[in-house]
């Protein structure tokens, strides 16, 4: 079994050619005859941290408590990598079934399609990086030390992305059900991840939602860059070990079932 | 990479196109379900193997439902045989669909690319060729265009010219050579041509006989998915058309007078394959069923699309026209020339009441046959072509301006 990884991860790497250009496509032809263009990777972020904000506003009137520009911040920078994640996972559940020609007619290891499909809307999330980052300099959210965890962290939501993707997409080949399921999950699990909130806000129930293993990244990013402090550790390694066993098991599942791919398609 | 041999090895291959619903039903509901689902099985194919020697040129053939594609995707790893196993040792590319990976969006350029990388070209291979790729595609015009606005045809050949710039060791290629006009075609044959040459393995799937014939030097002839035989290109495709004669005696029971044979010989027997110039003897033989009067029988000839190329009756030859009792045989010999280009011919037979232009029976296609022809010319009627005299007037000897004009737009116009 290691053998046939290390196998196949080498043709992987000689297909990493390809999985440039699908990539490059998935990206430019989002953007092709589009009046805003690149400007949408920033312009639906926005949206999403404006939703938070107005949340995050009716609980400070509630309480008492006026809104903190940390708040706001925090908000800014967990929306991001969630929108990342719903990206990734809604354009890779159809990423198979949207390449039938080429799953059908070429050989080629067919992981390049939900992996391009993160790869570019890993791209999107930079794009709009980009732009938090210069908001988070005028709102003077400064640099510190527990940056560090920063790629850390980022690289824990792509491998759980990549995990999730490669499941979803060879599922939904078989199953077309599997695409609405996955597209109510993605609408509603805004509400079990702290995005528009932080854990500490529900007291010591807040516990139960880390169990989902996207909030212990988010919060941890929120600590590290606006709160200036390390993430929950322990927490953030359950996130890390359920990220790689997604990976791990999400790469199984698809080569196990991708010889039959072209004929159940 | 392990270059040391170049075969392949295709033992024992079963394949099943519908079985995984089944065969996972079957695991869920017991045994008594698995029985039911062996009959809605489909063996797509059945214990083919064969053995591809590097640098040889291979054909598959068969009529349609023979399990060719379905070879084509085992060959090139896109399906697994449900058993047996298959070996492809070097670089493989299958040209199965040349415009697969084609996004309409994207514009000419940035598809070389694309479809290059799914072909397993790296960036910088795209980069050195494509110019080449470019201008064998003859779309230079349109190359920074988004490729939805592009025809059907220079789709077409774009893909095809991306794929044959890949320099395989292993090429598969499917029906792709019918893209574009008949120019196009020829210099995607001449692009195959050289691919061999340059001692690449091919296996050619088609049910174009032409172009296996002219190109492959062994062939596997399928049927329903079992292999009926291989061998040398001109045998299994003499038994390929032998095999699809057409069985004729049950649709026209009823008739008053039938075709009860056609056999097509050269002078050394019965033969489906001919020279272009070649005599070909057709016997009929024609059963009564009832008395019939004034009947004439009519040969002919049509093209693989079925156009009559050729045609005429023994009235017309002036053998006049002759009766049949109940039960006479009747037997004629037709002896033809065949001063036809490489291709494929059906030959038919009719016979019909000379006065009142009934017809009583209509046998087509007969039989049919290919025909190969040392020249390369096109078309139907082979005219044995020479060229035979030649020269070029030099531009400074001509004396006014329309006519050097003239010269040059010839000199340009004729192949080197």
């Amino acid at each position: 079994m290691p053998q046939l990884m290390k196998e196949e991860l080498r043709e992987l790497c000689k297909y990493r050619e390809l999985l440039y250009m699908i990539t490059y496509r998935d990206v430019t032809v989002r953007y092709k005859q589009s009046i805003m263009g690149l400007l949408w990777a920033v312009l639906m972020p926005i949206l999403i941290i404006g939703a938070g904000i107005v949340v995050r506003y009716a609980y400070a009137v509630a309480s008492g408590k006026p809104l903190q520009p940390g708040d706001v911040a925090s908000v800014a920078v967990k929306s991001l990598p969630w929108a990342f994640l719903v990206s990734s996972i809604r354009f890779s559940c159809n990423s198979l079934i949207n390449n039938q020609n080429l799953v059908t007619k070429v050989y080629f290891p067919k992981e390049v399609f939900p992996v391009a499909a993160v790869m570019a809307s890993l791209f999107d999330f930079l794009v709009a990086s980009g732009a938090l980052v210069i908001f988070l300099l005028i709102i003077q959210v400064g640099s510190n030390s527990q940056l560090v965890w920063v790629p850390l962290l980022l690289l824990m939501m792509v491998v759980l992305a990549v995990g999730i993707a490669m499941v979803v997409s060879a599922a939904s080949l078989f199953f077309r059900d599997v695409k609405y399921v996955v597209e109510v999950l993605l609408t509603f699990g805004i509400f079990f991840t702290p995005v528009f909130y932080d854990v500490r806000m529900l007291g010591d129930k807040g516990h139960w939602l880390l169990l989902n293993p996207v909030a212990p990244i988010l919060e941890g990013l929120s600590a590290s860059i606006v709160r200036h402090q390390p993430p929950d550790l322990p927490w953030l390694a359950y996130s890390c070990i359920f990220g790689l066993t997604a990976l791990l098991g999400g790469y199984v599942f698809f080569k196990h079932l991708e010889p039959v791919f072209a004929e159940s398609i | 990479m392990e270059h040391i041999s170049k075969k392949f090895r295709k033992g024992e291959m079963y394949n099943s196109l519908r079985d995984l619903i089944p065969a996972l039903t079957g695991k869920l509901f017991r045994r008594q379900e698995l029985n039911e689902s062996d009959q809605r099985e489909f063996w797509a194919l059945r214990d083919i193997s064969f053995e591809v020697k590097r640098g040889e040129a291979f054909g598959i053939i068969g009529a349609n439902g023979a399990g060719k594609s379905t070879a084509l995707k085992i060959l090139s790893r896109i399906m697994k045989p449900t058993k047996g196993r298959m070996v492809v040792n070097g670089r493989l590319s299958a040209l199965i669909e040349v415009t697969a990976g084609f996004h309409p969006d994207l514009t000419g350029r940035e598809n070389i690319f694309l479809h290059g990388a799914i072909l397993g070209m790296t960036r910088r291979e795209i980069q050195s060729k494509l110019d080449k790729i470019i201008a064998f595609s003859g779309i230079e015009e349109f190359i920074d265009t988004p490729v939805k606005r592009y025809s059907t045809g220079m789709y077409a050949r774009l893909g095809f010219s991306v794929a044959a710039h890949v320099d395989p060791e292993v090429l598969i290629v499917d029906e792709v050579l019918s893209v574009g006009d008949y120019l196009f075609q020829r210099k995607c044959v001449e692009r195959m041509k050289e691919v061999i040459r340059g001692g690449a393995t091919v296996l050619f799937v088609s049910h174009d006989l032409k172009n296996v014939s002219e190109f492959c030097d062994r062939c596997l002839l399928l049927d329903k998915g079992r292999m009926v035989t291989t061998g040398p290109a001109h045998k299994v495709v003499s038994a390929y058309l032998k095999q699809s004669r057409t069985s004729h005696s049950d649709e026209a029971a009823s008739n008053p007078v039938i075709i009860s044979k056609v056999r097509v010989r050269n002078k050394y027997g019965e033969c489906a394959r001919f020279q272009s110039g070649e005599t070909a003897w057709i016997d009929v033989e024609l059963t009564a069923r009832a008395r019939c009067t004034k009947l004439a029988v009519a040969p002919y000839m049509t093209s693989e699309v079925n156009e009559i190329i050729f045609e005429t009756t023994t009235e017309r030859l002036g053998e006049g026209n002759f009766s049949l009792e109940a039960g006479d045989v009747f037997r004629c010999t037709f002896e033809l020339r065949l001063n036809v280009t490489t291709g494929l011919y059906h030959l038919c037979m009719l016979v019909y009441r000379h006065e009142t232009q009934t017809t009583y029976d209509d046998w087509a296609p007969a039989a049919t046959i290919y025909v190969s022809s040392e020249d390369d010319v096109g078309g139907f009627a082979h005219c044995f072509p020479r060229v035979i005299q030649k020269g070029i007037s030099p531009a400074s000897d001509a004396t006014s301006s329309p006519i050097k004009e003239d010269t040059v737009g010839n000199r340009k116009c004729s192949p080197q």
